[in-house]
């Protein structure tokens, strides 16, 4: 039987040469004389030890990790076909600590196959919470989500069964299920690991949303930047189709469900979910003022469900296991797992999927290891481009929505950068008004302009942190959306974790 | 940008048609345009017109408010750089300063003779293992100077 190994295929892996590596290993078999099967599989979300390369043994998958092109003839020389020691050798893959101490449901098929190999999707158990969901009418699948206590992934944590039901209850023939998959927020990449690594998940789930909310049509709106992405979920929606999971008249039920993708210009904004309505409908990416919601009013004026990519990822499980079990997952109204994604310089980077409640601490330190530079940590931003900026004295936050948002953070879309001692924070505090400045889609005033005026006050050698502070109010009290309305909250949580960085400390001085 | 070809006029329409046959919405037109020859020309304004139909200030803003819709042929090369924060954070900053004063290009800018183009990108996804980069298409991570300097050479040699 031919010896398999696993070559991630994802974008990351193939940006640290999976591709040439893969290529590599099929002509030194091929020269050795040995029958190997290369299944390019996702990744395992450990990507400080991409390219991670697996080999199926006896004893299960063992791990070799940070492969260049350069060690291939080395691990055939070590035997590694049959898990031969080499000092890339990360041992069985399930047993490395960054992996083992996770606690995974909806990462936990991810890179275990190759990303549209159906029949593999199935035998992991995938489509059984479809098949459940198949059994059961639209209020009782919402029922469940209900019962999950399932709170939106992308950001704002909104109670999902909450737009579910809104959609449902409205009584009209046409309607849409629309994913969020312009996961723009820097430090977070978890959208793009499971798309390309798992998407008959997010198609299962985006199913059960159109069973449960009466929706036909679905939309993935994804960003330009994860042309992997696109690729992989093509061919899955393709193979969907085919397996009749998706399409008309899906597995005999007579209830019908299409799904394409649509890939988005390079807007930030877009992230935002009327913004996405707009550019979907072929227009400028600007914010609609709501009401009216999108669950009432939203694609074409038609009732419309938009979740991110990871709400509808924990669907299917959620079916096939019960709301109640997610549901004594996490802490108090945040239930269920998070897919963490430490980023920026730490010394193990990658994705960390945690029931709520774990401290900062443990995500930093204990799965992080510190940084990456060796220097010491002096600020993690949470929650993408709008999240906080914090100390090491406050890593013992629990992390759960309403703790995070006590100290004026949030958790968004879990992403997790860490910055070393050099960092200035004054720095950072003017891109998060230069990102906006750049990013902001022009309809609010304060946005557009306060973002340009914060930039430039934080440029000044001495600048007015009254100032700021005004503008910033102003922003959050005047904008139609996050883009401005939490452009403020690196921008003031870096001056107030981080006043040495700010110069004269005027605040003082006007007092 | 090796798998795109020159303005075509006729084909640009084929284009056009063959996307709003399909029912993609002027975004998706443009998707299709930037896919093919790497631009929106000029020349695009009216058959979208046309096509769509809106007007010129509705074709012509929704072009200039997407990053993607380029309105004029990039280099032969193109390199997107992060700088976002995940990048920020190990040095993209720096990487960034390197690459235009090796290049004499600013992000955004092209070489006199079309060679190469520099711009940057607000997140690849590559937040682990930063600076990142997409370099023709092709994705870039963990780099230095040492690095780059390699990519640039091999792709400008």
């Amino acid at each position: 039987m031919n010896t398999r190994i696993f070559i991630p295929a994802d974008m990351l892996a193939i940006a640290l040469g999976a591709n040439e590596i893969a290529v590599a290993m099929a002509s030194e078999a091929n020269a050795r004389g040995e029958a190997i099967e290369i299944i390019r599989n996702g990744s395992r979300g450990l990507c400080w030890a991409e390219p991670l390369v697996e080999v199926q043994t006896d004893t299960g998958r063992i791990a070799y990790g940070n492969i260049t092109i350069n060690d291939v003839g080395g691990l055939f020389d070590a035997d590694f076909l049959k898990g031969g020691a080499h000092e890339k050798c990360l041992g069985a893959t399930e047993e490395i600590p960054f992996l083992k101490a996770q606690e995974r449901f909806i990462f936990k098929t991810c890179g275990l196959y190759a990303p549209c190999n159906i029949v593999a999707y199935e035998a992991h158990g995938g489509f059984a919470g479809l098949r459940a969901a198949l059994a059961l009418s639209s209020e009782k699948i919402v029922d469940e989500v209900q019962t999950s206590g399932l709170r939106g992934r992308g950001g704002a944590g909104f109670p999902a069964a909450i737009k579910w039901r809104t959609v449902l209850d409205v009584d009209v023939s046409q309607k849409y299920v629309v994913c969020n998959a312009d996961e723009g927020d820097s430090g977070t990449f978890a959208d793009r690991l499971i798309m390309e690594g798992d998407p008959f998940r997010l198609i299962e789930g985006m199913v059960i949303a159109g069973l449960a909310t009466g929706a036909q049509e679905g939309v993935v709106y994804l960003r330009s930047e994860y042309p992997v992405a696109k690729r992989v979920l093509e061919t899955a929606i393709e193979r969907a189709e085919a397996a009749g999971w998706l399409g008309t008249n899906i597995q005999g039920s007579g209830k019908d469900f299409t799904l394409g993708v649509f890939v988005g210009g390079g807007s930030y904004v877009c992230g935002e979910e009327t913004a996405l309505l707009e550019s979907l409908e072929g227009k400028r990416g600007i914010v609609r003022v709501k009401p009216p919601i999108p669950a009432l009013e939203g694609l074409h004026g038609k009732p419309t469900l938009i979740n991110n990519v990871i709400t509808l990822c924990a669907v299917p499980d959620i079916l096939a296991r019960g709301g109640a079990w997610h549901g004594a997952l996490g802490v108090g109204r945040s239930t269920g797992t998070l897919p963490f994604q430490l980023a920026g310089d730490v010394k193990y980077g990658g994705l960390v999927e945690l029931p709520f409640g774990r401290s900062l601490r443990e995500l930093v330190e204990d799965f992080g290891g510190g940084t990456r530079s060796g220097l010491s940590v002096k600020a993690i931003q949470i929650g993408g481009p709008l999240g906080a900026y914090l100390p090491p004295h406050l890593f013992d936050t629990p992390l759960d929505y309403e703790a995070m948002a006590a100290l004026g953070a949030g958790v968004g879309h879990g992403g997790i950068v860490v910055y070393n001692e050099t960092t200035d924070m004054r720095q950072q505090a003017r891109y998060a008004f230069e990102f906006c400045a750049h990013e902001s889609c022009g309809k609010c005033t304060p946005c557009r302009i306060g973002s340009v005026r914060g930039a430039e006050v934080l440029a000044e050698d001495t600048p007015d942190l009254h100032l700021v502070d005004d503008l910033c109010e102003v922003m959050i009290d005047g904008s139609a959306c996050a883009m401005g309305g939490m452009t403020p909250v690196p921008v003031q949580s870096a001056i107030k974790y981080f006043a040495d960085d700010f110069g004269t400390p005027q605040r003082v001085a006007a007092e | 940008m090796t798998n795109m070809t020159h303005w075509d006029d006729n084909k640009a329409k084929a284009v056009m048609t063959n996307s709003h046959a399909r029912g993609a919405p002027l975004t998706g037109a443009l998707r299709a345009l930037v896919d093919a020859f790497g631009y929106v020309d000029d020349a695009a304004i009216a058959p979208l017109m046309q096509t769509y139909a809106r007007s010129r200030a509705e074709v012509l803003g929704v072009i200039s408010y997407y990053d993607d819709f380029r309105q004029s042929s990039p280099g032969r090369h193109v390199i997107r750089l992060c700088q976002a924060e995940a990048c920020q954070a190990v040095g993209a900053r720096e990487l960034t300063a390197h690459v235009c004063k090796k290049t004499g290009l600013a992000l955004g800018e092209t070489t006199g003779d079309g060679q190469l183009t520099l711009e940057p990108v607000y997140c690849l996804g590559l937040c682990a293992n930063g600076p990142a980069a997409d370099i023709n298409g092709k994705p870039a991570a963990h780099l230095d100077e040492k690095s780059i300097d390699a990519k640039l050479a091999e792709i400008t040699k």
